[in-house]
């Protein structure tokens, strides 16, 4: 009530007796599961008084499909697919982590060719990433134009990736060890010429919402969460940055050449929405500067490694050769054999820091699969941040921590 | 041995059952009673000053070739963003046993990954305030990470959570009921 009065000082003219009489409780709703303001199936029961919400709590689960006990019954190529649906804004991105941890745990080096383009295809997911949350979030509060401005463009990423990895979405583009397919002729001046509209497209949001009273009181000061709070929660990628901290797993542990690349880490001030929203915006110009050096500096040569523990061989050797044949078989119907040992491994996705846990037994199969999802530390502490605002500032407040249901719940 | 290491096995001495140099980052096993206490010297000492709980899951042995003395690992990822170091601890459970101090104390994000480690395996976190099922159903029965829960069982659930349960708790912790 307290707060009510202070954003709408009409309802001070009444005498506070005026209240007395009045039997006033708290009142329980749901916001969610399934409303487009939950961004996915999230679930939060709300305590109201009045507007104002003055306890949270979070049911997930609802796109839980098992992906860690399915990865344990699956080869490593198999779990590939997989992956795909874990964050699947930035597909690419999840397809790399995982690559990259299997990778770490054999010991196989991949080819600088292969690590250019995962930069340049993962530094692209980021960007659509962030396009997709600022846009939506947008829309939460009312800003419906922004999302065309930046949805269009993102549609013409996707006509690249589509010709690329032959799928919008789900493109599974990563192999163990390389890549499913290098790229087509003419695939560098179409993503020069898509960097051009993603910068079109910042600047055209930029000028509509930067200096707009209505998104600056809507989104500044809401769902504030301190440095010390972000930390024991467990925090990463934009959302810790925005409270100050410039923790990049692309700067501290730098992967894939990422140390060669001039880029900033942008952060914000107090951890609010706006920060949130604010650092992915810089976030996307960082991108573009990254994806213009990457492609100039592109090395030429072959995509997958030449390891025969985890390369098929070339098909003149599988169809003309017996050593051939067997490599292609024992791959495709025994997977590949990982000494026994285990292996964490982080790369920087869209969302912060994507973890994967692998244990071999020596066998085919991993024997476990732990996928450390930035999601799902970051949701837990959800009910804190929208405690004591009001039900429209919990909206604002999701869609600036970019919830990926398919990533919370796997 | 990793300075890291020594520092750890210095300190808590035979607690620590063993001590290896993984390739991504040293590894420590330490006894299920010690886990709280090694926890937070990791966290609050200057030197190790592990601030950031990366991950927390466990890993069930079941039929892994190599035979180990218990049948769980709980692993906690730690992380210092200062120090830039990292630390992976892992902490046997057996069966007849199966339990180990929450951690909630030390990093709140600690709170839903217990809940998922009890979800999946059914390892049991002593003072957790709210040990309930997070990613399954609550009629769900079994625990699904358990190498001995078959992969094509199907179960039938009906029941809504009203989520009143962990509601009143919160009420009651802000004084509103």
């Amino acid at each position: 009530m307290q707060r009510i009065n202070e954003l709408h000082p009409v309802n001070q003219d009444f005498e506070p007796e005026f209240y007395q009489d009045l039997h006033t409780d708290l009142m329980f709703l749901n916001l969610g599961p399934s409303h487009p303001a939950s961004h996915g199936t999230l679930r939060t029961l709300v305590a109201l008084d009045g507007e104002t919400i003055m306890s949270a709590v979070c049911e997930i689960g609802y796109l839980h499909r098992g992906f860690e006990k399915t990865a344990e019954n699956r080869t490593y190529d198999q779990v590939i697919p997989y992956t795909d649906r874990l964050n699947y804004v930035s597909a690419i991105m999840n397809n790399v982590g995982f690559a990259k941890a299997v990778e770490a745990l054999i010991g196989v080096e991949i080819t600088p060719r292969c690590m250019g383009l995962r930069v340049i295809v993962s530094e692209l997911m980021r960007i659509v990433d962030h396009l997709v949350c600022i846009g939506a979030n947008l829309v939460d509060i009312g800003a419906l134009t922004n999302f065309w401005y930046l949805f269009n463009k993102r549609e013409q990423l996707y006509d690249i990736l589509d010709k690329l990895t032959g799928a919008r979405l789900t493109n599974s583009f990563t192999r163990i060890g390389g890549l499913a397919r290098d790229t087509y002729p003419g695939f560098e001046d179409e993503v020069l010429h898509v960097l051009k509209e993603f910068e079109i497209a910042v600047l055209d949001v930029l000028k509509l919402v930067a200096r707009n009273k209505i998104f600056l009181s809507r989104t500044q000061g809401v769902g504030i969460i301190s440095q010390a709070d972000a930390l024991s929660y467990g925090f990463t990628g934009p959302c810790l940055r925005a409270t100050g901290i410039p923790y990049d797993l692309r700067k501290e542990f730098p992967y894939y050449g990422y140390e060669n690349y001039q880029f900033e880490v942008p952060v914000g001030e107090v951890g609010d929405t706006y920060d949130r929203i604010m650092v992915r915006f810089e976030e996307i110009t960082q991108s573009i500067k990254i994806v213009r050096q990457a492609l100039k500096v592109l090395p030429g040569g072959p995509i997958n490694s030449d390891d025969k523990r985890v390369s098929l061989p070339p098909k003149d050797q599988t169809y003309v050769n017996i050593e051939g044949l067997i490599n292609h078989f024992k791959h495709i119907y025994e997977g590949i054999k990982i000494p026994p040992g285990e292996f964490y491994d982080a790369t920087e996705a869209a969302n912060g820091e994507l973890g994967f846990y692998i244990v071999s037994d020596g066998s085919g199969n991993p024997y476990r699969v732990r996928c450390r999802p930035p999601c799902f530390t970051i949701f837990s502490a959800y009910p804190d941040l929208i405690e004591g605002g009001l039900i429209a500032d919990a909206i604002a407040t999701l869609g600036s921590i970019n919830i990926i249901a398919g990533e919370l719940e796997r | 041995m990793h300075p890291l290491l020594e520092r750890l096995q210095s300190q808590f001495g035979d607690n620590i059952l063993e001590t290896t140099e993984g390739r991504d980052m040293p590894v420590a096993l330490c006894k299920k009673d010690v886990a709280l206490k090694v926890l937070q010297f990791l966290r609050d000492d200057p030197e190790m000053d592990f601030n950031l709980l990366t991950d927390l899951s466990a890993v069930d042995y079941l039929n892994f070739p190599v035979k180990k003395v218990q049948r769980y690992e709980v692993v906690y990822h730690l992380h210092s963003l200062d120090k830039g170091h990292r630390l992976r601890l892992k902490v046997p459970v057996g069966a007849a046993d199966l339990n180990v101090d929450t951690a909630i104390s030390l990093w709140k994000t600690a709170n839903w990954l217990e809940r998922e480690v009890w979800d999946m395996y059914g390892i049991q976190f002593k003072g957790h305030p709210n040990l309930k099922r997070i990613l399954n159903h609550i009629e769900f029965e079994g625990h699904p990470l358990r190498k001995d829960y078959p992969i094509e069982k199907r179960q039938v659930l009906t029941v809504n959570d009203s989520l009143m349960d962990e509601m009143d708790k919160r009420l009651k912790e802000k004084g509103l009921k």
